[in-house]
């Protein structure tokens, strides 16, 4: 895999959702839009106005916009419901669980304000527990890509993929990592790196984080393992077993430790019975309104906090 | 897009009997009045029968239902038993989808599934769940259960026709006490903003719900001129009078001006078994056999008027 080294360049992921579904729009006319009042934000506008006739705007109301998409769903429509994160995993949840996932209809959620992304909206906007919820949910698959070409592709593949997906986006803008040809599979981890001593297993925005990370942690002669995973649910298990060798994981979102990636990890290690597991993540507390990287630095979000954790399993 | 292994093995389930299946398509409007009060008769004892095999079940609210029920699958809906997933087929979506029995027993005699297999209703390994379930059972549009959110699937499926071009009808049933939950509201305000002419509710108005009245438990008002401060075209009739519904479905029903229809249907819980009429006790409650056999005996005895 190739990481761009001109990593300052920084796009929201959910502008890679608002291109991403004009494209998609264009050669497939049974791709929807479902928005639900917040279109400008969630980047729907270009599709809006290209397409009308495969556009639906349900006002504030989030639970009959999920309604809405499953019955779209029936009769052969691929509707993107586009929300932010807090309401689309929660306001929703029910109707998702009944009317989406129960049935597996091709109804695709997709989120802007992932995690902490919207600092300044303060607490009551910062999904820190939505794809723990939506990981629940039996026939539903759960990304989050970590940058905008990353994004871009996961979303195209699940436009492609039949049954229902939670994507979830930044609100802020992100470093870009990946090339635009890079491609991406659905519940296939990206390795970053091969390393012997330690493994990141990291996704969405924390993935540039552990990307610096592992970088410093090489220089100081530590030898990184870094994945992407991307797809929490199918979870990549596969490449997380080929980390049980190395025996040091950590895991590192912008999420709840609780039901997230760091859960999801922990599972299979557990399961496996051996190897040592550290997880970076919200510490289950709800956040406030501050920037967004304060946010991250008051929950241990941090290059450094991934540091300092790979330091203290080495010498565990 | 669906699965067809899935609905293949449904059949093979059911080991569909031929003389239910391959009929093509029914004439349906040549179906008399009388005959659909007939069929009434007949899903009612189908669906009681149902709730009794299975001792488990919703008698209440499928009884009031099963007059609308019956003249839409006898009489109205454009739907063919041979090809239930027929992309042009009218929709039907029971959002108050604990009354599956008499939906179920509607299925068995249109065709879609053999008569006998209804009865498997609530078992294991049945596609007769205990509410309607798209995957399993050959004939339901949506899965629904969780009150409140038919309507908004309805609404989607319409949307999809108007936008299509196509000339399919949707119908919803909604239960009054459904009502209450908010998302109806927000279904309705989209039908309208949408001018879904093309989408026909039926609010089976039996005044009763779980725990008692609607009007004790929470008071709905008049649900038709709710629905037509909404914007629909809202009409109200008695929704056991086979003749009115007939007419109102080939009126009223028919409009093709913009609006989205609404049919309050005044209707008894229980309706054709005389102790479960106006009982919320019958909500969800199976009949022992003393009781199994009597409402039989009644409802072969005919309604009275
Ligand atoms: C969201 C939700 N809450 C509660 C229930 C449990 N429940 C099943 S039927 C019912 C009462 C329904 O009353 P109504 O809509 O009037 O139906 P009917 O009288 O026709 O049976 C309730 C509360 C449910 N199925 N879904
Ligand atoms: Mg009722």
């Amino acid at each position: 895999m190739s990481v761009t080294k001109k990593a300052v360049e920084k796009k929201a992921t959910r502008a890679a959702f608002g291109d991403e579904i004009v494209r998609l729009g264009e050669s497939n006319k049974d791709i929807y839009v479902v928005d639900i009042d917040i279109g400008k934000s969630c980047k729907t506008d270009k599709f809006i106005e290209k397409f009308p006739m495969q556009h639906i705007n349900v006002g504030i109301a989030e639970q009959n916009g999920a309604g809405i998409a499953a019955g779209l769903a029936t009769t052969g429509k691929i509707p993107f419901i586009s929300t932010y994160a807090v309401f689309g995993s929660l306001r929703m949840a029910e109707q998702i669980r009944q009317e989406v996932c129960y049935p597996n209809l091709n109804v695709k959620i997709a989120c802007s304000h992932g995690g902490l992304t919207p600092g300044n909206d303060g607490g009551s906007h910062q999904a820190i527990e939505d794809m723990g919820v939506m990981r629940s949910f039996p026939n539903m698959t759960v990304i989050m890509g970590a940058d905008y070409h990353s994004t871009r592709k996961l979303i195209a593949e699940a436009a492609a993929m039949y049954g229902p997906v939670y994507l979830r986006f930044t609100r802020d803008a992100v470093p870009m990592i990946y090339d635009e040809n890079e491609t991406f599979e659905i519940g296939k981890a990206k390795k970053l790196r091969d390393g012997e001593d330690i493994a990141i297993i990291a996704n969405g925005d924390t993935v540039r984080l552990a990307i610096e990370a592992a970088e410093q942690l090489e220089q100081n002669g530590i030898s990184v393992k870094l994945l992407d995973m991307h797809t929490i649910k199918p979870l990549d298990v596969e490449a997380v077993k080929d980390c049980l060798d190395i025996g040091r994981i950590i895991t590192v979102e912008d999420h709840n430790i609780l039901n997230g990636l760091g859960s999801a990890v922990a599972e299979v290690i557990a399961e496996a019975g051996k190897g040592q597991l550290a997880r970076i993540g919200v510490q289950d507390r709800f956040g406030e309104s501050a920037p967004y990287e304060k946010l991250l630095e008051i929950n241990g979000i941090t290059v450094e906090d991934i540091i300092a954790k790979a330091n203290q399993l080495l010498t565990n | 897009m669906f699965s067809t292994p899935l609905v293949i093995q449904v059949y093979k389930y059911m080991s569909l009997q031929e003389d239910h299946l391959g009929t093509g398509v029914w004439h349906m409007q040549q179906t008399s009045v009388e005959q659909l009060k007939q069929h009434a008769i007949e899903l009612r004892k189908t669906a009681v029968t149902m709730v009794y095999e299975a001792q488990s079940g919703h008698p209440g609210g499928s009884l009031s239902a099963a007059d609308v029920i019956s003249a839409l699958y006898f009489r109205e809906l454009n739907v063919d038993p041979t090809n239930p997933k027929w992309e042009d087929r009218d929709r039907f979506v029971l959002s108050k989808g604990h009354v599956a029995p008499i939906q179920y027993a509607a299925l068995a005699l249109r065709g879609f599934v053999s008569n006998e297999s209804v009865y498997t209703l609530r078992q294991y390994g049945s596609p007769f769940q205990g509410h309607p379930d798209m995957k399993k059972c050959p004939g339901i549009d949506i899965s629904t259960g969780s009150l409140g959110q038919g309507l908004s699937c309805a609404v989607g499926m319409a949307i999809a026709g108007q936008r299509d071009e196509k000339d399919y009808r949707v119908f919803a049933m909604v239960g009054d006490g459904e009502c209450q939950e908010g998302q109806i509201w927000e279904a309705i305000q989209a039908a309208v903003k949408y001018k879904l002419d093309n989408l026909i509710v039926f609010v089976d108005n039996n005044r009763l719900q779980i725990d008692g009245f609607c009007e004790d438990v929470m008071p709905l008002l008049d649900l038709e001129k709710k629905f037509d401060a909404f914007g629909f075209d809202t009409t109200r009739i008695d929704g056991h009078s086979m003749e009115q519904i007939v007419e109102t479905l080939d009126t009223f029903a028919k409009q093709k001006n913009g609006k989205p229809k609404c049919i309050v249907c005044d209707t008894v819980k229980g309706k054709g078994v005389s102790y479960m009429e106006d009982q919320a006790a019958w909500h969800g409650t199976a009949p022992n056999k003393e009781e199994f056999e009597l409402a039989i005996k009644e409802l072969e005895g005919g309604l009275p008027v």
